[in-house]
């Protein structure tokens, strides 16, 4: 099994339709595909072990996707917010490696041991002018690396996280139909190539015979521009994304996105105001949750478009709270709850969840495979399912705040702070207390030109839950902590109120 | 006979079909294609090999094809003229299960 032969399959069936566009040059099917087998005849003629890319999204990110499967390398992309010091300990684990990278990397990193540099321009260019000679003969040894993805490192260090050919391959057979797309479909990516989602989003477009048009740089006017402009018909958003997209559709109070049909979002926690505008804002267009992790091979949940017209819909409350879950298992995965004895547990009844499946992988270098006997995976997220399988995530297991002998989840307080008119932000986090072992404790994000006061929410949180849940602490912020992919940093707010005793 | 181990490749000794294996029971299996032996890796086709006519339906393009029981399946990588079978069993296309665009 190889990514390669996805691209193959692609390439014979869809030659010289456009597969990746960044609004004024483009690759063809076979153009990448032709592409890739020059840079990989390149790649092999190095030592190097691995190739990594340090870069926005641009036309050299499938090529050098497909060129590391087709040479046998594990493709590396990793993150260019990060220091010059983190860039540096990620690469000294990868080297010798070739990095593709942008100009002022490889100003700053020609010199270094173990890194063969290469502007993302100067790469592509090679790889559409090579003429080699290039044979298929890509490995198909299911077991090889395709990709290794440093986990975003919410809780740690980063970790790298391995994906095997056979992983990846599982997941696209059992979520995307060969060449579905219809021709006129384009879908916008604006996610990071060294997130999960941009990596996949790069396969299954190219699986489906779905164009791509790239933004590299998120921003929500220029989003909504391409979109009209390129006549977009699907698109993934991070929650942050999709509220700055929501927000800026209503201050332009226009037409929307007359050419957009679907719209998948996921990759944090996406407050129910924002999605129900959304749907508002844009009626025509199907919604659709995505839950995954990297360490399985993305989605492996998702919240279909039915469900959430049936939420909005309903008066059943258990209908319309699942607008606020992630929707069901895909085919060929199953979902359990376990407590914290490892016991699985009824639906309704919170505890970790775990997951198995072809696409799950559980493994990290030089930790080995962390899937335990029977092939499941621990996600170290908190959450439960519902009768009919829907899964409602409770933030991550380390999270669960425990008051006295009571677990409580950070993200169903959350949840209430928002609804309060006066609250645009809220995280909730345990901190330590002499009585009760753990605290709650709230920073709080006010809406621009309101006031309120601490006790105030404090009433409010008493209104909706029971009292242990009502926060002893309440800080105001002017902002939280996340992450590029709209991942609350807990940890790093707790950090703050460590240090700080107090984050104003 | 052949072992058809995951990410095997086999081509059609009478047409332009091309498959990979994606799932298959363990042990030595006849695979065929128009009613011919499918050749592995290295292995070239008898000149007088001729696709039979009540094999002739066809394989298409990123079409998966799984026998009754579920437990083979072969993903057709080139498409052809011939019909694709394991164990003497002709195998189906598998039916696409419609899945909303996650990513």
């Amino acid at each position: 099994m190889n990514l390669m032969m996805l691209l193959e399959m692609a390439a014979s069936g869809f030659s010289d339709r456009v597969a990746f566009t960044n609004g004024t040059d483009a690759l063809t099917y076979t153009a990448l595909y032709d592409a890739a087998g020059q840079a990989a005849s390149q790649l092999r003629n190095g030592n190097d072990a691995h190739l990594a890319m340090l870069d926005v999204s641009s036309l050299a990110l499938p090529v050098a996707l497909f060129a590391a499967a087709w040479a046998g390398k594990p493709f590396v992309p990793i993150n260019y917010r990060l220091s010059d010091a983190e860039i540096d300990a990620l690469l000294e684990r990868i080297a010798p490696c070739t990095l593709v990278t942008d100009a002022a990397h490889v100003a700053k990193l020609a010199d270094r041991e173990g890194v063969t540099c290469i502007e993302s321009e100067a790469f592509l260019q090679a790889a559409r002018d090579g003429q080699q000679s290039v044979a298929a003969d890509w490995s198909m040894e299911q077991e090889d690396t395709a990709v290794l993805l440093f986990t975003s490192g919410t809780t740690g260090a980063p970790k790298a996280a391995v994906l095997r050919h056979r992983h990846l391959v599982s997941y696209l057979l059992s979520s995307v139909e060969f060449g579905s797309a219809a021709d006129d479909e384009v879908i916008l990516v604006t996610v990071p190539p060294y997130h999960i989602a941009g990596v996949v989003s790069v396969i299954s477009a190219v699986y489906a015979g779905r164009k791509v048009v790239q933004l590299a740089s998120f921003n929500a006017r220029r989003w909504i521009e391409l979109a009209r402009a390129e006549r977009v018909t699907n698109a993934f958003l991070v929650p942050t994304m999709l509220r700055d997209v929501v927000a800026e559709l209503d201050a332009q109070g226009q037409e929307g996105i007359p050419s957009l049909r679907a719209l998948a979002y996921g990759g944090g926690k996406m407050p129910r105001a924002v999605i129900e505008r959304a749907m508002q804002l844009l009626p025509q267009v199907e919604f659709t949750q995505a839950y995954g992790l990297t360490e399985t091979s993305s989605t492996v949940c998702v919240l279909r478009p039915n469900a959430h017209r049936a939420a909005l819909v309903s008066d059943d409350p258990a209908i319309q709270r699942r607008l606020t879950s992630v929707g069901q298992a895909l085919p060929g995965i199953e979902l359990q709850i376990r407590d914290a004895q490892g016991r699985a547990l009824a639906s309704g009844e919170r505890g970790e969840i775990y997951v198995r499946g072809e696409q799950v992988s559980g493994e990290y270098v030089g930790k080995g495979s962390l899937l335990d006997d029977a092939g499941w995976f621990a996600t170290r997220d908190a959450g439960e399912l519902d009768d009919e399988g829907f899964l409602f995530l409770e933030g991550r297991a380390d999270d669960v705040i425990v008051r006295g002998a009571e677990n409580m989840s950070p993200g169903e307080i959350e949840d209430v702070l928002l609804s309060h008119a006066a609250v645009a932000d809220a995280a909730v986090v345990g901190v330590a207390d002499e009585q009760w072992g753990e605290a709650v404790a709230a920073v709080v994000v006010l809406e621009p030109a309101v006031e309120v006061d601490a006790q105030e929410l404090r009433n409010w949180v008493k209104a909706h839950l029971r009292s242990s849940r009502v926060p002893r602490d309440v800080f105001f912020a002017e902002q939280l902590p996340y992450n590029e992919t709209g991942k609350l940093l807990r940890r790093v707010v707790r950090e703050q109120l460590a240090t700080a005793g107090d984050v104003c | 006979m052949a072992e058809l181990k995951p990410g095997a490749r086999f081509k059609s000794a009478v047409c332009e079909t091309e498959v990979v294996v994606i799932a298959a029971p363990e042990g030595e299996l006849q695979v065929t294609c128009g009613g011919v032996s499918m050749l592995g890796e290295g292995e070239s086709a008898d000149s007088d090999s001729q696709l039979a006519a009540e094999a002739g339906g066809g394989t298409e393009l990123g079409k998966r094809y799984t026998n009754a029981a579920g437990d083979t399946e072969l993903l057709c990588v080139k498409p052809g003229d011939g019909s694709l079978a394991v164990g003497g069993e002709t195998l189906v296309i598998k039916g696409a299960k419609p899945l909303p665009s996650s990513d």
